[in-house]
């Protein structure tokens, strides 16, 4: 089942990068990320059947720390729809060159 | 070779008497400076910022440069008298400046006292403190050497010195620099005493730096004109030329006989090549030239004069600008070797001589007039080292300490009177141009009798003490050109006796030349009506007697310095030729082997005949003076006309300084302007390499900026197009 | 590995895959958030099938009980729950080139799996136990203890920044 399982976890990463092309919502494109994460977890379990405990560790760091992100970006996201009224990505180039 | 020296010390007659404390002689004046410095320096960080009387123009004592800076405040001050606060330091300094002088002067009388009594004085006394430079096997010691020659020199520096001082004591009274010029003035001294003390030629240039650094502290005291600052970098940049000429002929000594101390030099100076020593001579020469300002390099030192009149009385008349002449004699055993390079030292000295006595005709600043006579006067010491009578160079350098130092001190009292009487009444008016004097032998009595015994010394009446000394250098020449090696050698396809009896006509022309243009300043000064002004007369007196009495010891010195060398036809008068003894142990040899081995001789009748003449031809100068000049038809400076014709030539200075502009100053200033600045600088430098770099830098970054949109959908296409590069290589492997 | 357990298999991750075809494509958020959390129980599923009951469990406890919860309640908060079609999606160009890509990438992966063939086969000892917390816990604590503390600072900053952030001003 290996292989079926990381077969899954790639197209759902997949999925998850197009959703970060084509969406311009900052907490949807937020969301795609955790389904990235969610993928490359995917992988992580089904791996760690060939390799050892290690890769469902690692799954709950990942865990960990995409609760953390979540937290401080959706921090950000209050702070940036406070200031624009809205989450739309286009408004957000404060870091423009 | 170092070996055979140290135990010729350690046996030498001088050691474990005073003279073994000779290294204190120069750190008396270095501890009178360490402490003046701090006066100085302590005051000014106790002033405050808030305190107006900073250290400028403002206020002080004498001078011609106070007067320029005085206006400013004497209208701000109204028509009540201001009397400037003297420094708050200035009791201490004036202790301890003219003590640490007077206290080294004391120790030269005890060493001079210990090396009369001594016998088998043939060796120098070197003493080693320690190890300067050690280069491979050669190492330079900081060494100190005494002997006959610098045993005259130190006396005359810190007799001399002490002297002026003391005057500085009160002619420098109100300047707010006070702790600071006699922290100066220290330096000088202490400098100067390594110069003459020094037991190798590094030694020596140490005290050459140290003394042209004080000269140019000192030349630019107050700074705060500009023409005073310029007058002092112009003297610093004129000395590294001749500075130049120093190293390279140290240098050379080096390649040559890897020695530079001077025992090991005159031990080895035999091994050198003829063209070498010539060629080390002549850059000796330069260096020479520089430091006593003989032509080319003389054009500093009239300048120099914008300092303080003490300093040109010690630095400029007395002291450092004999040091070439020290060095030429010191160097006595190259130069013996090289007749051509002492035929240039001879032939530079009389022309200089000659060409500033004329300048020195038409001056109406009194200080130029003395700062001409003392560039033509240190042309005759030259005339007199450079023809090998070395004694007689030394003589001359001596007995013109005196007497140019009093009539320094003499003008400085007679500008200080000036000074003081134009400051009370808050007049511009020159206080130095000679046009404001006249008939100040009223007022200025002391000062009137002494600087006209200075003047006949100078001119060369008998007995005063230059005419000993300047007879005894031209009846030198005249001895040579007869018979010596320089006779029998050529220069530049001169033969040499022709050159020299040559040099003996313009030596005989510059003393004529002197007496007139020594009495024009003494009529101008202190002969006929006085053109001080009807207010400003009341204010005119003598200075304080701590003024007057340096100038009355000077008076005796330069009546009686003729005593030091009394030649053997006038024996009558004392011992003869003591000084020339006293050197033997030094210069006797090599004025022996430019003599030919035998000691020369005049015939008697001749000698008389010589002596008449200078005799006359000085008084021929003198009455002519008296007889031409009109003191009484003279007008003020203001009132004055420009000279015309030849005059106004001489007036001009033979346009020296403005050709020296237009051939040196003007080019070096426009290359650097236009190639070093413009070019170099500022377009290939500051242009192309620093802007240029930046500019490239930031296009480039401004190109990276370009990517940086800010919009995350960007960042994000890159990243995942990134991937799929990436992975797309690796599928590709 | 019967039949049942192969076909459960699949239909999780069909039904994963589905619903993440569907959040990506819902306009509105609070309906993408949802479909998001169906692929996460299904991942859930996954994970217990593969015999990794405990991390099965914090995937719904965590991911889909309190992130995305979290995230819920921002869109809410925001009151961003209505689809703004206009904006939130790009267009057509931009959909068919990220389509592409996503293509493209997933052939690369596939071409680099079958070069590198089958992973080794797996060591006896490693076979796991089904179910068992300890095995996940004894590396967490001793061998992976620093990481766990740094997760634990992370945390924290994590916290104090989120609250720096979001709070309003007091004046």
């Amino acid at each position: 089942m290996i292989q079926e399982a990381l077969f899954f976890s790639a197209v759902l990463f997949i999925i998850g990068v197009i959703g970060v092309l084509t969406r311009r919502n900052a907490i949807i494109i937020f969301m795609c990320v955790e389904l990235m994460l969610n993928a490359v977890n995917l992988s992580f379990v089904a791996l760690s059947r060939l390799y050892g405990i290690a890769g469902q560790v690692f799954v709950i760091f990942v865990m960990t720390v995409a609760a953390a992100e979540a937290a401080v970006g959706l921090a950000i996201i209050i702070s940036i729809f406070r200031h624009h009224e809205n989450v739309d990505l286009r408004n957000i180039n404060l870091m423009r060159g | 070779m170092l070996l055979q020296q140290v135990a010729a010390t350690t046996g030498h007659p001088l050691s474990g008497t005073v003279a073994d404390w000779m290294w204190l002689l120069p750190l008396l004046p270095l501890l009178g400076f360490v402490l003046n410095g701090l006066l100085a320096v302590v005051s000014v960080y106790r002033r405050g910022p808030a305190d107006p009387a900073a250290e400028s123009g403002h206020g002080h004592g004498a001078g011609h440069e106070a007067v320029h800076a005085d206006p400013a405040h004497a209208g701000a001050h109204g028509t009540h008298h201001h009397v400037p606060p003297r420094h708050k330091f200035a009791g201490l300094a004036s202790i301890i400046g003219p003590a640490v002088l007077f206290a080294a002067f004391g120790l030269a009388v005890s060493i001079f006292g210990a090396m009369s009594g001594a016998s088998h004085l043939e060796q120098p006394y070197v003493q080693r403190y320690f190890t300067w430079m050690p280069v491979g096997d050669f190492r330079i010691e900081a060494a100190f050497q005494l002997d006959q020659l610098s045993m005259i020199m130190v006396l005359v520096i810190t007799g001399v010195g002490a002297l002026i001082h003391l005057f500085s004591v009160g002619y420098m009274r109100d300047d707010p620099g006070y702790p600071r010029f006699f922290a100066y003035l220290n330096l000088f001294v202490f400098f100067m005493l390594v110069l003459v003390l020094g037991a190798s030629y590094p030694v020596m240039f140490v005290g050459w730096e140290g003394v042209g650094l004080c000269s140019y502290l000192l030349i630019g005291f107050w700074f705060s004109d500009k023409a005073n600052a310029d007058a002092g970098k112009k003297a610093f940049i004129v000395n590294r030329i001749g500075d130049f000429g120093f190293l390279v002929a140290m240098f050379l000594l080096y390649a040559n006989i890897a020695a530079l101390d001077f025992v090991g030099v005159s031990q080895r100076a035999g091994e050198l090549a003829p063209a070498i020593v010539t060629a080390i001579c002549l850059f000796f020469f330069l260096g020479c030239a520089g430091k006593s300002a003989q032509i080319p390099l003389y054009v500093w030192l009239p300048d120099a004069m914008a300092g303080p009149t003490p300093v040109s009385a010690l630095i400029h008349a007395a002291t450092m600008v004999t040091a070439g002449v020290y060095l030429i004699a010191r160097s006595a055993v190259l130069f013996a070797l090289s007749p051509v390079a002492s035929l240039t030292v001879a032939v530079v000295g009389a022309l200089t001589a000659l060409l500033a006595a004329t300048i020195g005709l038409k001056q109406w600043d009194i200080k130029r007039v003395l700062a001409y006579s003392t560039v033509s006067q240190l042309g005759y010491m030259f005339v007199g080292v450079g023809v090998g009578a070395y004694a007689a160079g030394i003589f001359h350098l001596v007995t013109h300490a005196f007497f140019k130092a009093l009539l320094f001190l003499g003008s400085g009292s007679v500008i200080f009177a000036l000074h003081r009487a134009y400051h009370a009444t808050h007049s511009r008016a020159d206080a130095q141009d000679m046009r404001n004097m006249g008939g100040l032998r009223r007022y200025l009595p002391w000062t009137f009798a002494l600087m006209w015994i200075a003047t006949l010394a100078i001119s060369g009446i008998p007995p005063l003490s230059g005419f000993f000394s300047k007879d005894e250098i031209l009846a030198g020449v005249f001895a040579r050109a007869g018979h010596s090696t320089l006779a029998e050698a050529t220069w530049l396809g001169i033969p040499g006796g022709p050159l020299l009896y040559a040099i003996y006509g313009i030596g005989l022309f510059t003393a004529l030349l002197t007496a007139i243009y020594m009495t024009r300043m003494m009529l101008y000064t202190f002969h006929g009506p006085n053109r001080t002004g009807e207010t400003e007369r009341s204010h005119l007196a003598e200075a304080p007697w701590v003024m007057t009495l340096p100038l009355v010891v000077l008076g005796i010195l330069s009546a009686i310095g003729g005593w030091l060398n009394i030649p053997e036809i006038m024996g009558f008068l004392g011992p003869p030729q003591w000084l020339h003894h006293w050197l033997d142990p030094v210069v006797g040899a090599p004025t022996l082997a430019v003599t030919g081995g035998e000691a020369v001789h005049l015939a008697h009748r001749t000698e008389y005949f010589l002596i008449g003449g200078a005799v006359a031809i000085a008084v021929v100068g003198i009455l002519f003076a008296v007889v031409r000049l009109k003191p009484a038809r003279l007008v003020t400076k203001d009132q004055a006309v420009p000279e015309r014709g030849f005059a106004r030539v001489l007036a001009n200075k033979w346009y020296v300084d403005e050709a020296y502009d237009r051939t040196i100053v003007r080019p070096v200033v426009g290359v650097s302007r236009r190639l070093l600045w413009t070019v170099t600088d500022k377009w290939l430098i500051d242009g192309l390499l620093v802007n240029g770099s930046a500019r490239v830098t930031s296009f480039f970054g401004r190109l990276g900026s370009y990517l940086q949109t800010g919009s995350v959908s960007t960042y994000a296409w890159a990243i995942v197009l990134g991937v799929l590069v990436v992975l797309g290589a690796f599928t590709l492997r | 590995m019967g039949l049942f357990y192969t076909f459960h298999f699949y239909l999780f991750g069909v039904i994963a895959i589905i619903s993440a075809v569907a959040f990506v494509t819902r306009r509105s958020p609070v309906a993408a958030a949802l479909w998001l959390v169906n692929t996460m129980f299904c991942l859930a599923a996954l994970y217990v099938m593969m015999d990794a009951q405990f991390i099965g469990a914090i995937q719904v406890l965590v991911y889909a009980g309190a992130i995305m919860v979290v995230f819920l309640f921002v869109v809410m908060l925001l009151n961003l729950g209505h689809a703004s079609d206009v904006t939130d999606i790009v267009g057509g160009k931009t959909k068919l080139a990220a389509g592409l890509v996503g293509l493209l990438l997933l052939a690369e992966v596939f071409v680099l799996w079958k070069d590198d063939g089958a992973p080794a086969p797996v060591p006896a000892q490693q076979e796991l136990e089904p179910g068992v917390i300890d095995q996940v816990a004894a590396p967490l604590f001793r061998e992976y203890l620093l990481a766990f503390e740094i997760t634990s600072v992370l945390l924290l900053a994590a916290i104090v920044g989120a609250v720096v952030l979001a709070k309003r001003r007091v004046t």
